[in-house]
């Protein structure tokens, strides 16, 4: 049995940059800020064949995003060696660096509710949605709503429950994408009995 | 619709740049869900052509972008090394340690210490090699794509036999 391929002399290729090659050199945070836009738009666009209800992706998505949360907190916390919250303003501040080190946009706080359990993010520019157009058939389809989960299982992981959604969105012309963010509750610590 | 949506790519500087690590993490939900959907072929093999699928259409965009400003490629080879060098250490941030051709379309790129097994097995684990075809399936799609968009129609496939390095194996179709 012989496997066509391996009659054939197998020669080794010099791998060495070649230095003449005009074409400038790729940004590696660029690509892999392209990588991870594009791979989320594969993945939507997986979701949008596999399932006939717009109402199942969103739901899907949160679902993956709150996976991706509940590890993206320790990345956030090792990075930052941040403590915990004071208060829900001191949260919105460190949801909002997040933002920064993972997505390089800062999104600006705004629209708190009397009580201050609730505030919004509102997002100018989303790399999500950087080379996105939604077709007419999607307007039920929360493009991002993968962030969402994302934020419900990092917070959950820090003993707070939120919940959040969005309000407005650029995909749908609205001027900013909203993203409201609600306080639920503290979630007790369970620590085994007999440590304090 | 369509207006407002020009209108914010008219503004290429403001947008931001992801954290490498979201890719991994997106990554490993990919994976999670496709062996979610997939059942399992009569030889036990996992179905992962969804995962192939994502990985083409990401590939096929990304470098169209990535070339947009490069010159011309020379030949089949000089394309296959720009993939082995610029391309894959801006994805994956090294180069692919061995390249190997019989000089009839078959490549064969060879990654010591690939990213998304990197931190799967250390040096010569066999505990999760069971597992990594689910973690190298999007990355050959991701090959087939790109080399689909620079015009050379071929199969990837990937082998691993100590994680966490790893083959992939190209087969231009000629016609």
């Amino acid at each position: 049995m012989c496997v066509v391929a391996r009659c054939y002399h197998w020669h080794h290729c010099s791998l060495l940059v070649n230095m003449s090659r005009t074409g400038t050199k790729l940004d590696a945070k660029k690509v892999n800020s392209e990588l991870f836009t594009l791979t989320y738009g594969a993945l939507v666009a997986q979701l949008l064949k596999d399932y006939e209800n717009v109402e199942d992706i969103n739901k899907q998505l949160e679902r993956m995003g709150y996976n991706m949360g509940i590890r993206l907190i320790e990345d956030f916390l090792a990075r930052t060696g941040s403590g915990r919250c004071y208060d829900f303003r001191d949260t919105a501040e460190k949801i909002q660096s997040g933002f920064k080190i993972f997505l390089g946009i800062t999104p600006t706080i705004t629209n708190w509710s009397p009580a201050g359990d609730e505030f919004s993010l509102c997002f100018e520019t989303n790399p999500l949605t950087e080379f996105v157009e939604l077709p007419d058939h999607c307007l039920n389809l929360k493009y991002c709503n993968i962030l969402t989960g994302v934020l419900r299982g990092a917070c959950e992981m820090v003993q707070m429950e939120i919940a959040c959604w969005f309000v407005q969105d650029q995909l749908k012309n609205d001027n900013v994408t909203e993203l409201r963010v609600k306080f639920v509750k503290r979630l007790e610590d369970a620590i085994p009995a007999g440590e304090d | 619709m369509k207006q407002q949506i020009i209108d914010s790519k008219a503004n290429p500087n403001a947008t931001g740049e992801a954290d490498e690590c979201l890719f991994e993490y997106l990554h490993a939900e990919l994976v999670n869900y496709v062996l979610t959907k997939s059942s399992n072929t009569a030889e036990g093999e996992e179905e992962l052509s969804r995962l192939e699928w994502m990985g083409f259409s990401v590939g096929y965009r990304i470098i169209e972008r990535l070339t947009r400003e490069w010159s011309r490629f020379k030949d089949e080879l000089d394309m296959i090394k720009f993939i082995c060098t610029d391309f894959w250490s801006s994805l994956y941030h090294k180069q692919i340690d061995n390249l190997r051709t019989n000089h009839h379309g078959v490549y064969v790129l060879q990654d010591n210490a690939f990213r998304l097994l990197d931190k799967v097995g250390t040096s010569n684990s066999k505990q999760y090699l069971k597992e990594s075809p689910r973690l190298l399936a999007f990355t050959c799609g991701l090959l087939r794509g790109s080399l689909a968009n620079l015009g050379i129609i071929s199969t990837v496939t990937a082998e691993t036999t100590t994680l966490p390095s790893c083959k992939f194996h190209v087969q231009v179709q000629r016609i």
